[in-house]
């Protein structure tokens, strides 16, 4: 009965935090007040990237190094033709993800179709470094130790990124300025902001945590490539409404990870949850599976619908969002 | 001047980024070109040797429809396409000139349909679909193209002309698998056995698998018990691989068989240190450490016979192949080598059986149990006359009844045998 529990709360957390990385990503991107479309590609981008370079190396650091810059990279473009050549961001995002998701399956099938073969995971040195560490002590607290203390590596590294987001935005002063240029730039660029390197850098570290989330998401499918079965599985574009839901506070994007991540899993686990509690959870599983396969769409459906509902003074939106800033226009 | 650049260059990005698309994905794509110059090509030669394309064994054009991509390097696409150009080869046809493809296309009637008038524009002679919701499509468009063989997989229509259905005995396999499954879980003192499937007892085809599993692992430990866990989907990366941790951690199974496209929850067998049996192709290059044995198809003994009968007479297609339903005897389907994993006396066990179901003395449904004893070296079966009960201890074959007709396996299965829960 225990084991229940502690497998379906493991299991909310350990599928669910790439969502994590591409909201923490695209809440950066947000906040210098442009509207990043292409998660779901620059994640397939660092996660394809990350691996084979990865398993080459044999190094999970320079795995996490080869994601942030294959995926900062995509942003570097998109920073370019949105910022440098303004062109239009709904556009540009879209065409990435179109792109990146191609580029995946182009590597995917050229390398599985090559004399090298798609190197597999299992037993090699970066999956070594992926395993969960157990923490001493913390890790044989029944339930929570399993839970909370006995992780990958990567999954540390994605609560901390977004807690150091949330101090970067809210006490620091370049994460002030960041936060001016989103709301208004035109106020910022008087402050002598330099509006351009700023949208540049944070785009670029932005698409760069995304790609750590997407090799987050390969390790964690154990590393088989399919050749219609893309890895990302739609949780970039997750990622973009989990953006809303969160407020664009990267403190509530843990939040909003746990809440989608606990639906996520009531769709494949609701049967054991079913069995454990027969007379209160047995309910779950009159239920079709198809409705509990839908249900994370459905709440991102009303997550949306909500958020858009309650459009007033306590929505974070970034004021400039979607909109290039051309200095002349101003 | 600005904005134009700006236009420009997207554009420029947005074309780029959609050939890298169809250079990947669209294989219809590549088809189509293909098509185009080779179509010409036969036409020239058509009409230099008039009335010779009428030949005693004329080379055909094979066309093919698949659910997935072509280029896929494991799973049942991959199994499929691994079987029809390997079948070309064996009858003399060159998959690189004679073979057309439009694959990832989805159980959609109209998509089917477009993918069917696709490869009867290129001139196909025999057209198989692959996946199960290609069925009411094929059905239709034989009727409208009388002179193209229909060959659906895993369906059960067909007509008295140019439509057939073609599928195999895999619980066979899977018994065998089961044996393999049986034997481990005998050593490691573990009477729970997993099974990821993809359906349970909707579908006759998941159905008399897990069944065959079930009974294969009985056979050897007769207290084990299966815990099937449904997906309710083919193919589900991450569903996979939840279920098979969900039948590892709480219902605490040391092997874990599977129905299901991915190799995922052979990979979590792996990490959690416990066995599996794969399907479709052999996972032990993605499970080292756990996996036994899989159920294998070898497509290629049935496209083999489909495409030498179609090159010689393509009129008396439903006459000379018909509906084909075969097995281990035909070496249509199969087990891939047993891995190191497996406990010493497996392949004798599995042997024996295999010998008995190649040889027709007995089989899976019926009224006789094998029963297997002995250590390696001396394992010896035993044909026990047992009634084939249903998990609610419903009698479906008298002891010692011949099997179930191959209808009830094919078609209207829809019970699980004596030792399977689903948890689900």
């Amino acid at each position: 009965m225990l084991d229940v529990i502690t497998l379906f709360l493991f299991s909310i957390i350990v599928y669910n935090i790439p969502l994590l990385y591409g909201t923490a990503g695209e809440i950066m991107i947000e906040k210098s007040g442009s509207l990043n479309l292409g998660v779901e590609g620059t994640m397939a981008i660092g996660a394809v990237a990350g691996y084979l370079i990865g398993m080459r190396s044999g190094s999970l650091l320079v795995a996490c190094l080869v994601s942030f810059a294959a995926s900062g990279l995509v942003g570097l473009l998109f920073a370019f033709l949105t910022v440098t050549l303004q062109a239009n961001q709904n556009v540009t995002g879209l065409t990435i993800t179109t792109f990146g998701v191609a580029f995946y399956y182009f590597i995917g099938n050229a390398v599985s179709n090559s004399e090298a073969k798609w190197p597999a995971l299992g037993g090699s040195r970066l999956d070594a470094q992926f395993q969960p560490i157990e923490i001493p002590l913390l890790s044989k607290i029944p339930v929570i130790g399993k839970v909370v203390f006995s992780h990958s590596i990567l999954i540390y590294l994605g609560i901390l990124i977004a807690i150091l987001m949330w101090f970067y935005f809210e006490k620091t002063n370049p994460g002030l300025k960041l936060r001016a240029i989103g709301e208004n730039p035109g106020a910022a660029d008087s402050l002598g902001v330099n509006i351009s390197l700023y949208k540049y850098i944070h785009i670029i570290i932005g698409s760069g945590i995304m790609g750590i989330g997407g090799l987050y998401m390969a390790l964690n499918m154990g590393g088989t490539f399919e050749g219609s079965n893309c890895w990302i599985n739609g949780y970039g574009w997750i990622s973009i409404a989990l953006v809303i839901f969160a407020n664009w506070s990267p403190a509530k994007a843990i939040l909003g990870t746990l809440i989608f991540g606990f639906f996520n899993t009531l769709r494949v686990q609701n049967a054991p949850l079913a069995t454990a509690f027969p007379t209160t959870l047995g309910w779950l599983t009159k239920i079709p599976a198809q409705f509990f396969s839908a249900l994370p769409f459905i709440i991102t459906l009303i997550v949306l619908i909500l958020s858009s509902v309650r459009k007033n003074n306590n929505s974070n939106e970034p004021s400039a969002i979607g909109r290039n800033y051309y200095r002349e226009d101003r | 001047m600005r904005k134009l650049v700006s236009l420009v260059l997207t554009a420029a990005f947005a074309v780029s980024s959609c050939w890298a698309l169809a250079g990947c994905s669209g294989k219809p794509a590549e088809t189509t070109a293909a098509t185009t110059t080779k179509a010409g090509e036969t036409t020239a030669q058509e009409s230099q040797k008039p009335g010779e394309s009428k030949a005693a064994t004329a080379s055909i054009k094979v066309g093919a429809i698949y659910i997935n991509s072509q280029n896929d390097t494991a799973g049942y696409t991959f199994a499929h396409h691994k079987g029809i150009t390997e079948g070309m080869k064996q009858v003399g046809l060159d998959p690189s000139k004679d073979l057309y493809i439009v694959d990832n296309v989805p159980e959609d009637d109209e998509k089917v349909k477009q993918a069917i008038d696709q490869l009867a524009g290129d001139g196909c002679d025999i057209i198989f679909g692959i996946s199960f919701g290609y069925i009411n499509a094929m059905e239709e468009k034989a009727a409208e193209y009388p002179d193209i063989i229909f060959s659906h997989a895993t369906g059960y229509k067909s007509n008295d002309k140019n439509f057939n259905n073609y599928f195999g005995r895999i619980y066979q396999a899977r018994y065998l698998s089961g044996i393999a499954a049986g034997y481990k879980s005998l050593a490691l003192k573990n009477n729970n056995i997993g099974y990821v499937s993809a359906w349970g007892t909707e579908y006759a085809e998941t159905c008399s698998g897990i069944n065959a599993f079930a009974m294969g692992a009985r056979s050897v430990n007769p207290d084990a018990k299966i815990h099937v866990y449904e997906i309710s989907t083919w193919g589900d990366q991450e569903k996979e691989r939840q279920a098979a941790q969900v039948l590892i951690d709480t219902y605490k199974c040391c092997v874990i068989g599977q129905h299901c496209d991915s190799a995922q929850p052979q990979i979590v067998a792996n990490e959690k240190g416990v066995f599996g049996c794969g399907y479709n192709s052999d996972m032990t290059k993605e499970a080292p450490k756990a996996h036994l044995t899989a159920a294998v198809w070898n497509w290629s003994a049935y496209y083999a016979t489909a495409m030498k009968a179609a090159m010689t007479d393509k009129g008396s297609f439903m006459q000379s192949v018909g509906n084909y339903y075969q097995g281990l005897s035909a070496g249509l389907v199969d087990i891939s080598e047993l891995s190191g994993n497996c406990e010493p006396e497996t392949a004798e066990a599995i042997k024996l059986a295999k010998d008995l179901m190649i040889s027709g003395k007995w089989d899976v449904f019926s009224g006789v149990k094998l029963v297997f004893s002995g250590a390696a070296g001396s394992v010896a079966v035993e044909q026990k006359n047992d009634a084939l009960k249903d998990n609610t201890g419903a009698e479906k074959v008298a002891a010692g009844g011949a099997s179930v007709g191959d209808d009830v396996i094919q078609g209207s299965m829809n019970y699980y045998v004596d030792g399977v829960t689903q948890v689900n």
